[in-house]
């Protein structure tokens, strides 16, 4: 693993959203077992402390669920994988949709670039696909 | 919980300069502490007084309820930034000096460590480079079953890689239970390991902070913090 952490930042929470993108990209699957607070301290070289936060905060959200013995494993409920999906999906078109706004887009304009991005983003990928 | 360090009111004078003034704080159990300060601001003084090597002028230090004396030296692990080695020693030789003179020295974890910071026991302390001495010493100081582990600039000649190595090694090895104080100039490099901050300027404690409150508070880094107090 390797993060780049910006130590402005509450570090449990880049922690969280780090864990949170294996996730999504399936680096960690579903019932994933996650490494220990001791292994992930000395990986990422971090408090201790603040690893037990990230657990324990991905715990509450039930993205991670301990089992007795066994140590810590990403949920199996396929739904709470979506829900963070949507979660961070949500988070980059705010970023967007504000810095469009900034750059003095209105709605309709916006919806047409868009529209116009990802079609040529997928054709791109089509056009690879069939070399 | 009982704290592990506790110190009311430490001052120390060497002749008419003062070191340190009026210093109080309690370290808990379980927490990686930060002592920050530019070089002649005091820090090397307290870790001493901690350890029991410096007599305080005023004042009272404990470790685990215990009054700093030569009954607290069984619950403290010092690394000096001053190898405490003698030259004709090799590397071997100084690991057998700490076992014999520690009750506490656990000889495997010195091995484990040796080996995990690429350190041979046959080799010469004299020749070895500043960074692999600050090596051995972190080796000697953790390899201790001790209450309160306290390093005094553990990163202070090494470069950027090794600094990493050392961290991983302090990270590796430190025991979780006890507590341990780090005093250095070099925050940047060093702050994602702390649990808390305590900064001193011109011997006299200036701030605490818990380091992931200031970043969620404030929004800075130790580091900026840092300057921000130094500032001249």
């Amino acid at each position: 693993m390797s993060i780049e952490f910006d130590n402005n930042l509450p570090i449990y929470l880049q922690i969280m959203n780090y864990i949170k993108r294996q996730i999504v990209s399936g680096s960690l699957t579903p019932g994933d077992k996650i490494p220990s607070v001791r292994e992930l301290a000395a990986e990422l070289q971090i408090n201790p402390n603040t690893v037990q936060r990230t657990f324990q905060e991905l715990e509450r959200e039930g993205i991670v669920e301990t089992r007795r013995g066994l140590g810590r494993f990403v949920t199996s409920e396929e739904s709470k994988i979506m829900e963070i999906k949507k979660e961070m999906a949500g988070e980059l078109l705010d970023k967007f949709v504000q810095g469009m706004k900034e750059l003095g887009f209105g709605k309709d304009d916006i919806v047409s670039i868009v529209t116009e991005a990802v079609e040529t983003e997928f054709k791109e990928q089509e056009r690879k696909s069939f070399g | 919980m009982d704290s592990v360090l506790r110190l009311e009111h430490i001052g120390k004078k060497y002749g008419s300069k003062v070191a340190l003034r009026d210093v109080s704080f309690e370290i808990e159990p379980g927490r990686i502490v930060g002592l920050l300060g530019t070089n002649g601001s005091g820090k090397s003084t307290l870790m001493k007084i901690a350890a029991g090597l410096v007599q305080p002028t005023e004042g009272e230090a404990s470790v685990c309820g215990t009054p700093v004396g030569t009954n607290s030296k069984g619950l403290v692990s010092f690394m000096p930034d001053r190898p405490l080695t003698e030259p004709w020693m090799r590397v071997r030789d100084a690991v057998a000096f700490y076992r014999d003179f520690y009750a506490d020295f656990d000889s495997a974890k010195a091995n484990d460590m040796l080996q995990f910071l690429k350190l041979d026991l046959g080799e010469r302390i004299s020749t070895l480079s500043k960074g692999m001495n600050e090596r051995l010493q972190l080796t000697l100081a953790l390899s201790r079953a001790a209450r309160l582990y306290l390093l005094d600039e553990p990163i202070g000649g090494v470069d950027p890689v090794a600094r990493g190595k050392i961290l991983d090694a302090i990270l590796e090895f430190y025991d979780e239970n006890s507590s341990l104080i780090v005093s250095t100039h070099l925050v940047k490099d060093i702050e994602r390991i702390f649990d808390e901050v305590i900064f001193i300027r011109d011997g006299q404690i200036v701030m605490r902070e818990e380091v992931e409150g200031l970043r969620m508070t404030a929004g800075k880094s130790v580091d900026e913090m840092f300057k921000e107090v130094y500032a001249e």
